[in-house]
């Protein structure tokens, strides 16, 4: 950490045309630099093209009437394949509902968060398996939740190495105006929780402007609750990168929480069910066109001779592949039983609940011809 | 004259109208302003009155009622919308310690009339938290006034008459109805209208007595016309208003047919149908041929979309208490 260096309001490592910074500070003067090998630079391209397929076919099954609805990421590749690649095989992810990216990272089958999309189930998982918690849908509560789970590792003393865990909590910008959140602030700052807060702003709650949320810039905020924020360029895979893993190595160093604000912009709609043209106006969007992460990556392997045509042939062919994959078997999901409505309510089950549930079968097999 | 919309649009004419009538009148919530809000309640509204009257908030329930509260305090009537049902417990606080108790606390120096609106119910294939009927909690708690509304005629006064009202009201819009039409008469007024307060006879008959309020009076009424089809003849009462609960028609309905039965989607376990039938048989005991049966929904979380269709009471489970009640 170079203290002194200029500071800059956004850290940035690959400009919107895809030249190298070499090195890049925060608004406190910390530097971040990258120096990955060059299958890596690749690696992290194929990651974008395959999450921005892979989302794209969710949009698709959404229009073709196979899922309920669909929360797409697009524009928001980089902020999610930099944070989620810089995790380590120890560290633990809380997401929202639009992670599709970071469940990628943690290599997540992708056909994971279809079930709740699909409304086949409401996107269970094992958490400890995956080292990824559910999906949440209620703004900002998973938060409190990756504050409490980073308590209970700075608990267990596994804190203070490089084999530390640390936690990395997604939220969006509207979540910052939650109470949930502050209440995250300020329960991580005080535990000195080895948590990252990890906010994509990606300049929209719904049709809510960020300005709806806020007055200063959101990195700004975590000064207050008495620790560092930083802004980050999220659409630049790399800056992402390095922010994240400097945040999240400080965690698990025992050097407590960070918030690190991606800069991005939400491409799509928010989700299948908006309408995004009654409340922003096209050439907002146009002007973000030009910062795309995938482009901006492609930009700088070509310069740098890191890849040639064949290559960027090769990872469309791949992303094309797997996403069609991915549609073969969300179209082959089956449809829950009616009865598993009863399931898993209690660990142990309920007497209640199983009388209910005897007499609803019964009730069910009355139909003639019933399904069951 | 009375024109023919949607519960939904309907609920959106009579918030102009409040809008129109009382400049105290102000909205609040998340994307209801150049959004017109998810479901479009308050489309145009913001254009026509202003941020100022129609006010997109910041992302927090809590924050939203709790404001509300000081807005009234300041000689406001905020209209609260909670974008779903499942997002209103972040308000929840608010709602059941403060909204509801200030009245009392300052014995009566202090009134609040706010009216919190929030979609209720499933049967739009959402994902979770965007399908419960969390009605019970609120009717539980004394100092709130709780209204449902299954019209468009009736949404369209009822949210006026909410407005206007001197108490908090929790007022739940059936969102899986929000498309369905129906005459509205524009003619009446505050106080001729039906009353706020007040249940309805929706459909008259003589052999049995089947309660429902917002999403299920619908499922009733078409229970009650499959019913007739086979010769039995079914009374269909709308609740409208489940706190305070008007059950003298209800209980004049039973002294006739002997025979009643509640339906609503929230859970049976100490749901409003639980409330209903202790009174029903508390008052009714003499009349009753059959225990008061309950159609809900089942004592589990919300399901996801593809079960919902079990979950929900639908014509069929409706009928098939009513036969219950025949073959006690
Ligand atoms: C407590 C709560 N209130 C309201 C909603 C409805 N809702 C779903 S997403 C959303 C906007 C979220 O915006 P942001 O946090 O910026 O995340 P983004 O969707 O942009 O990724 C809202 C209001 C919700 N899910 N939870």
């Amino acid at each position: 950490m170079a203290k002194g260096a200029p500071p800059t309001e956004l850290v940035q490592l690959l400009t919107p045309d895809g030249d190298r910074i070499e090195r890049a500070y925060d608004s406190s003067g910390t530097e971040y630099s990258i120096d990955l090998t060059d299958d890596e630079y690749r690696g992290l391209y194929r990651d974008l093209v395959v999450v921005r397929r892979l989302d794209a076919e969710g949009t698709a099954l959404q229009r073709q009437g196979e899922l309920g609805i669909w929360a797409s990421l697009l524009g928001q590749e980089a902020a999610q394949i930099g944070s989620g690649r810089a995790l380590r095989p120890q560290d633990m992810a809380f997401p929202t509902y639009r992670e599709h990216g970071v469940l990628y990272c943690r290599g997540i089958d992708p056909i994971m968060p279809f079930g709740l999309f699909r409304g086949v189930d409401h996107g269970a998982w094992d958490p400890a398996e995956l080292r990824c918690s559910m999906y949440t849908i209620v703004i900002g509560a998973q938060t409190l939740h990756a504050t409490g789970y980073a308590m209970g590792i700075a608990k267990d003393g596994k804190v203070g190495s490089d084999d530390g865990e640390a936690v990395i909590a997604y939220l969006g910008d509207g979540a910052t105006s939650q109470g949930d959140v502050s209440e995250a602030f300020v329960w991580s700052s005080v535990f000195h929780a080895p948590v990252v807060f990890f906010c994509q702003n990606n300049q929209y709650a719904i049709s809510e402007p960020i300005e709806r949320q806020t007055r200063v810039p959101l990195y700004q905020r975590s000064a207050g609750f008495g620790f560092p924020g930083v802004r980050v360029d999220g659409n630049d895979v790399l800056a992402t990168y390095a922010v994240t893993r400097t945040a999240l190595d400080n965690a698990r160093h025992g050097q407590g929480p960070t918030f690190i604000e991606a800069y991005t912009y939400r491409m799509g709609a928010h989700t299948t069910n908006d309408d995004p043209s009654r409340y922003r106006i096209a050439s907002e969007v146009e002007a973000w066109q030009a910062k795309d992460p995938i482009a901006r990556m492609r930009a700088f392997l070509t310069k740098q001779q890191l890849a040639d045509d064949d290559f960027f042939a090769e990872v469309e062919d791949e992303a094309k592949q797997v996403a069609l994959r991915l549609r073969e078997r969300v179209l082959a999901m089956p449809d829950p039983d009616p009865l598993q409505i009863f399931d898993h309510v209690y660990p142990h089950g309920s007497p209640e609940l199983d009388a209910q549930r005897d007499q609803y079968a019964k009730y069910l097999d009355s139909f003639e011809g019933s399904l069951r | 004259m009375t024109e023919t919309m949607s519960l939904g649009k309907a609920i959106n004419a009579g918030l102009r109208k409040a809008l129109d009538r009382d400049p105290k009148v102000i909205l609040m919530g998340e994307d209801i302003g150049k959004l017109g809000g998810v479901f479009r309640i308050t489309d145009g509204l913001q254009k026509d009155f202003g941020e100022d009257r129609v006010i997109d908030t910041p992302l927090a329930e809590s924050g939203i009622v709790g404001t509300a509260v000081g807005l009234a305090m300041r000689g406001y009537r905020p209209v609260c919308e909670i974008q779903f049902d499942g997002f209103v417990y972040p308000a929840y606080d608010q709602i059941v310690s403060q909204v509801a108790k200030i009245h009392f606390r300052s014995q009566g120096r202090v009134r609040l009339p706010i009216v919190i609106r929030i979609p209720f119910g499933g049967g739009i294939g959402a994902v979770e938290h965007h399908s419960e009927s969390p009605e019970a909690y609120f009717a539980h708690t004394a100092g709130l006034k709780v209204v449902a509304c299954a019209t468009a005629g009736d949404a369209y006064w009822m949210i006026q008459q909410a407005i206007a009202s001197d108490d908090p009201v929790i007022f739940f819009e059936p969102k899986r109805r929000y498309w369905d039409k129906g005459e509205v008469d524009l003619d009446s007024s505050l106080s001729e209208a039906y009353p706020l307060h007040a249940s309805r006879v929706v459909r008259p008959g003589t052999d049995a007595t089947v309660l429902a309020y917002g999403p299920m009076v619908r499922t009733a009424l078409d229970a009650a016309a499959a019913a007739a089809e086979e010769g039995r003849s079914l009374e269909v009462i709308d609740l409208r208003s489940l706190s305070p609960l008007d059950l003298d028609p209800v209980y004049g309905s039973v002294r006739r047919t002997g025979r009643c039965v509640v339906v609503h989607e929230a859970p049976g376990n100490l749901g409003l149908g639980a409330e209903i039938a202790a009174r029903v048989t508390e008052e009714c005991f003499y009349s009753l041929e059959a225990p008061v049966l309950r159609v809900a929904g089942f004592d589990t979380p919300y399901p996801p979309a593809r079960l919902e269709e079990a979950y929900l009471p639908d014509l069929d489970r409706v009928l098939d208490a009513v036969d219950r009640t025949f073959g006690w």
